[in-house]
């Protein structure tokens, strides 16, 4: 059924018509409305048989989710920033442990300096923890990948985190269809756990493994997270027979079949990038897109497919590996290896910084001719980092750059004075 | 695609308008993208919510920055925020005020506007008479569809009541008939003037 509502609400009843039996969670914005929703939802009775708990904080929460999968209980939580951070070493066990847990992250900034809004790098800091990771890149994607997460975490037995982008879909208003109960009960079979803590056939789940075996159970994580690559195709298959529409899947493209520049990117933004590659195209310029959906594990060989004909790919992310460059633009280079094909890395919308068609048209247009360096930070102000810069060389007590920062363009900080 | 861009205070439902706005132009069948500026929200804070509203799905996701109507929920955000920033040279203004643009100082401002797009409204009045709280969001909504003929007061309406009910419903519906009325009354006017 269409409905127009906010995407936090359509995944919380997506949630719910996957018929989770604990759902445990700690507030933090931007995932707090999803959580809300599918507390109203257990407290009802719409949501039955579930319990929600309340947990004093995230590391509780994903410690809870691990206990109650161990049960056997479908599982389901949420978090975002700092407080994916903080449950990480419980991030690690659910993975480590085989636990089919399914997490929304509503993916926002990590501070300091401390920022609510959005962009990736919450989630793309536990890209080596195991789980699955799938990005969404509207609310109808955000809603139907819930429901093949599911599917996806108990086949494999293995963890998958829903990443949607913080505010930008969490907090929007657009046009979902609502699958009904049938149609998701005809495509979600009951769980089977491999393991269950049962008190009739005891088992102990947790096991200390020292070097002679340590190596071959991390092997088998890695082997099993590639399984991924050969099932999310199907469901995604099957799941356009049950519900009559394309989601999921490992990778996308767009208008990238005779395209000599390829733009890569996850989430939201594709949105944008899209409307920008049809003005393009309009006015001649070969350039396509190729969206990442799935990024754990890593589609090498589909993205290697999707741009190899390509001159040049553009690797615009929301996400930056501090020392190196872009995150995802590594991930693209590896799948490239060999091939003669430049590939730029653009970090972009750090802390919510607004992407906008004008900004993407002047890069677009800039990275045809190779005229862009190798790392692009998109619109960044680089007189105000220039001046910190100077001050940082002129005094040796020069202070929080953060706060001097927000002075120069004239945002009240923190210093009152 | 048409773009709405709404200014108010923290409490005075401009997040809410927007997605009132949305649900409104998706009863009529057409494609509608709410969303807030997502700043901390606080009481009394300058808040933004944006509404895009088309025949085809919406893929953008940037601000609105060059708006075809602004609805501005707090007139002392005249003098605090730059909220004409990229209105379009034809584009709709509605001020929740009981005194005309001239009265704001702002002649000089929509001098070669087209007079029929800007329309001043006495929303909080209309508000804390039919619903006895001072939230203007839903007469200048009802405003909005009266001056821009983009939605008929029954979405409005399908709106409200998708959002409240009982009592506050009744009210907010009280409210968005009396403001449309007004809106109308006024436009017919300026064609006879």
């Amino acid at each position: 059924m269409l409905k127009q509502m906010e995407g936090s609400r359509a995944v919380a009843e997506a949630v719910a018509l996957c018929r989770p039996e604990v759902v445990c969670a700690y507030p933090i914005s931007p995932q707090t409305h999803i959580v809300e929703a599918v507390g109203e939802m257990v407290k009802d009775g719409s949501l039955s048989p579930c319990e929600f708990i309340n947990v004093e904080s995230e590391f509780a929460a994903m410690s809870v989710a691990i206990g109650s999968s161990a049960t056997g209980a479908r599982t389901y939580t949420a978090t975002a920033s700092q407080g994916l951070l903080f449950m990480a070493e419980a991030v690690y066990n659910a993975s480590g442990l085989g636990l089919p847990i399914v997490m929304t992250v509503a993916n926002r900034a990590i501070g300091a300096p401390i920022n609510i809004w959005n962009d990736h790098s919450d989630a793309l800091s536990q890209r080596d923890s195991g789980w699955l990771q799938i990005f969404a890149e509207t609310n109808q994607e955000a809603l139907d990948l819930h429901i093949q997460a599911f599917r996806l975490a108990e086949e494999l037995s293995l963890p998958i985190m829903v990443c949607m982008d913080g505010f930008i879909l969490t907090h929007a208003y657009e046009r979902v269809d609502m699958p009904t109960q049938e149609q998701v009960d005809a495509y979600l079979p009951k769980y089977e756990p491999r393991q269950v803590l049962d008190p009739a056939d005891p088992v102990s789940i947790g096991a200390m493994v020292g070097p002679e075996a340590f190596m071959e159970v991390r092997y088998l994580a890695h082997a099993k997270q590639m399984e991924a690559l050969k099932l999310i195709p199907a469901y995604a298959a099957e799941f356009k027979a049950v519900f009559g529409r394309d989601s999921g899947g490992l990778v996308h493209t767009y208008k990238a079949d005779d395209a000599d520049t390829i733009v890569v990117a996850m989430g939201s933004v594709l949105g944008t990038i899209k409307d920008v590659v049809d003005e393009m195209r309009e006015a001649g310029h070969k350039i396509g897109v190729l969206g990442i959906t799935l990024f754990r594990p890593f589609p090498i060989t589909q993205v290697r497919a999707a741009l190899q004909g390509a001159k040049r790919v553009v690797v615009l992310e929301k996400s930056m590996a501090i020392g190196l460059g872009g995150i995802l633009a590594v991930n693209v280079r590896m799948a490239l290896s060999a091939l003669p094909i430049d590939v730029y890395t653009v970090v972009a919308g750090l802390g919510g910084r607004a992407i906008t068609m004008r900004s993407l048209h002047a890069l677009f247009r800039k990275a045809e001719k190779d005229d862009i360096d190798p790392i692009t930070f998109l619109d960044l102000n680089r007189a105000v980092v220039d001046k910190q810069l100077e001050r940082e060389r002129a005094t040796r007590r020069s202070g929080p750059a953060a706060e001097a920062i927000l002075r120069d363009i004239g945002v009240v900080a923190a210093k009152l004075a | 695609m048409f773009q709405v861009r709404i200014h108010g205070r923290g409490g005075q439902g401009v997040v809410t308008a927007a997605e009132m706005l949305s649900i409104a132009a998706f009863d009529e069948g057409r494609h509608a993208q709410a969303f807030p500026s997502f700043g901390s929200e606080r009481t009394g804070a300058p808040v933004v919510a944006f509404c895009r509203i088309a025949d085809k799905e919406i893929r953008l996701r940037e601000p609105i920055m060059e708006p075809d109507a602004l609805i501005i929920q707090d007139p002392t955000l005249l003098h605090q925020v730059d909220v004409f920033s990229g209105l379009k040279p034809d584009g709709y203004i509605l001020i929740n005020t009981s005194k005309t643009f001239a009265e704001l100082g702002l002649a000089d401002l929509v001098r070669g506007r087209p007079a029929e797009r800007l329309c001043t409204v006495p929303a909080t009045e209309i508000a804390l008479r039919c619903v006895g709280r001072p939230v203007p969001n839903v007469p200048l909504l009802a405003g909005f569809a009266a001056i821009s003929g983009i939605l008929k007061l029954d979405s409005v309406t399908k709106a409200i009541e998708d959002k409240f009910s009982g009592k506050v419903a009744a009210g907010n519906v009280a409210a968005a008939t009396e403001a449309y009325n007004t809106v109308r009354k006024a436009l017919e006017e300026m064609a006879h003037a």
